[in-house]
């Protein structure tokens, strides 16, 4: 590989900011069509019950989506025959501090802090989560998901229930 | 209120509305039932060894399971004798000692006050036998442990009574390695306990609410859990206590061994197979990591609910705070357990494609109850069982009858005027 082309392959944090903020803007927007194209064939989507698991594969998540349950997961919430998300909640969300962990040609990972409030029913609820992502860029050059693990701030402790995406 | 009051609001099919919103019932309840029943607190795989520990609760109170040196389970107030401070803030681990963070009381697993810092600041008759960890009554069935603050009930065995048949029954998922707690949900909803408690012998409401958790199967698991529609059925099995029958093919998981694999576990099947699993293990295995076809309710606080214990604790008159208790096989293939976990996440839990949806349902609930000021929880939902399937003697009904609320109901009407 020519020194070129790995300048354009690789990421760069604003690339990446970018990215996680459009990202945060369909899901607040419940935009998930949109959303489901921004994984990996093998890309993971996990909201933990544990803070720092050896491996979540083994352990009870709260979320531990691949692609066909990710599809599921979306044609459920907008279906508006669940309850729980139809109505949906409002929800707003910002993503900072960021903090990039690994980085490679193609590659990044990086960590980052997301405050969210939920509104329904009268209730307002916050819901702080430390984010981690895996970050590739696809042939094409989009980036894509390649792990999304949200850990929430209470995640081994109980939670409201949640009708939407984190 | 009297004894009197409170039996006038319970009547043979209906519940007053009252008894999901009057904070002096609450409290009452609290009293009454939850300091007089046997209450679940843990299953025995949550402390496998001495020295292990969990915290749990009994009604409103914070405990600590443990077992000690001996290997027995203790259920200790999670309260120093001392000024009353919390000895343990964790959720499970091990222990050989709790020490009191504020002056340094230690306390044994079994509850013994081992040592006092700074002693001699105490008069000469101090008595350190008499401030152990306050102990409750423990008693174990198949694996499930419960405690309460009564010395006077009946024994566990007793109270369980004709629910012991579905416990073993349902304790099969174990598939011969025994049954063990793989993780656990938790989540809150704003609503009155017996909301929940009723919704676990409620079939009716399945079809409806869940209908985008049956959209998310493929065909032949979709009419696994066509619940209304096998011949099932609702048993009283006395105290509060009674079975839901949904799917009568997965009563018994020993049975039924030599029928096809279903589809949705082929990849389960083959992977036990590479692992060098007989065909015997491979079938009995895969039966069991599809779960049992039948909710047990026993009153007044867990479920053994077709694949998990369901656990509930009233924290207010309207907030409730459930844990669905994923489990599976003690020592059994991994790649099963694993199947079992993926299973619970995807109908489980705060973000599951079931319980958001039954907590949704349960919040309307508490709301709705606000309106009206005479107005009935209706609970005469119901038919004939079908022909020979409940055990003579034991009032039944068809699958979406209202017979397992009705029993419990009755279990609280005879707690709150006793």
């Amino acid at each position: 590989m020519n020194g070129t082309l790995e300048m354009t392959e690789s990421i760069t944090l604003a690339q990446a900011m970018e990215f996680i903020w459009a990202e945060a803007d369909f899901l607040d927007r419940l935009d998930y069509k949109p959303w489901l194209k921004l994984w990996t064939d093998k890309g993971k989507y996990i909201v933990p019950t544990e803070r720092d698991p050896e491996d979540y594969a083994e352990v009870l998540n709260i979320v531990y989506d691949n692609q066909t349950m990710r599809e599921a997961r979306v044609k459920r919430l907008l279906s508006g025959f669940s309850m729980s998300s139809a109505p949906p909640a409002r929800t707003v969300r910002t993503v900072s501090r960021f903090v990039v962990t690994a980085s490679d040609t193609g590659v990044m990972e990086l960590r980052a802090a997301q405050m969210l409030a939920e509104y329904k029913y009268g209730h307002m609820r916050v819901l702080p989560a430390d984010l981690k992502y895996r970050l590739v860029r696809a042939a094409d050059g989009a980036l894509l998901l390649d792990e999304k693990i949200v850990t929430l701030i209470n995640a081994d402790d109980y939670q409201f229930s949640i009708g939407y995406l984190l | 209120m009297s004894d009197h009051d409170y039996a006038t609001l319970v009547r043979d099919d209906r519940v007053h509305t009252s008894l999901y919103r009057d904070a002096a019932i609450f409290d009452e309840e609290m009293e009454r039932i939850f300091k007089h029943s046997w209450i679940w607190v843990a299953h025995e795989s949550d402390i496998p060894a001495k020295s292990s520990f969990k915290t749990s609760w009994v009604g409103r109170e914070p405990v600590i399971v443990t077992r000690d040196r001996e290997m027995k389970v203790n259920v200790l107030l999670n309260r120093c004798r001392h000024r009353a401070a919390s000895v343990c803030e964790k959720k499970k681990g091990k222990a050989s000692v709790f020490v009191c963070p504020y002056h340094g009381w230690s306390y044994d697993p079994d509850g013994n006050l081992r040592k006092v810092p700074r002693a001699a600041g105490y008069p000469e008759d101090f008595d350190k036998s008499e401030f152990s960890l306050i102990s409750l009554r423990v008693e174990i069935y198949n694996g499930m442990i419960f405690a309460t603050f009564d010395e006077d009930i009946e024994p566990l065995i007793d109270y369980l009574g004709p629910a012991r048949k579905w416990m073993d029954l349902f304790m099969k998922q174990g598939a011969g390695y025994g049954v063990k707690t793989l993780g656990e949900h938790r989540f809150r909803f704003p609503g009155n306990w017996k909301i929940q408690l009723e919704n676990t012998t409620d079939a009716y409401h399945f079809p409806i609410v869940h209908k985008t958790f049956l959209d998310s199967l493929d065909a032949e698991t979709g009419n696994v859990f066509d619940v209304l529609g096998q011949g099932g059925w609702v048993e009283d099995l006395g105290n509060g206590h009674s079975v839901m029958v949904m799917i009568p093919d997965l009563v018994d998981l020993d049975d039924k061994l030599d029928a096809a694999i279903p589809d949705r576990f082929a990849d389960l099947a083959q992977e036990l197979r590479d692992e060098g699993h007989d065909d015997a293990t491979v079938r009995r295995v895969v039966r069991a990591v599809g779960g049992s076809g039948f909710n047990l309710n026993l009153f007044p606080n867990v479920a053994c609910s077709m694949a998990f214990f369901r656990v509930l604790r009233p924290v207010t008159v309207e907030e409730t705070e459930i844990v669905h208790v994923a489990i599976g096989m003690d020592g059994g293939p991994a790649a099963g357990n694993r199947e079992r976990l993926r299973l619970h996440e995807h109908f489980q839990g705060p973000m599951g494609f079931g319980t958001p949806d039954d907590a949704e349902g349960w919040e309307r609930v508490q709301r709705g109850a606000q309106a009206g000021d005479d107005l009935w929880i209706m609970l005469n939902r119901g038919v004939d069982a079908p022909e020979g399937v409940a055990e003579p003697g034991h009032e039944a009904g068809d699958v979406s009858a209202e017979t397992g609320m009705r029993a419990a109901y009755q279990q609280w009407k005879r707690m709150m005027t006793a």
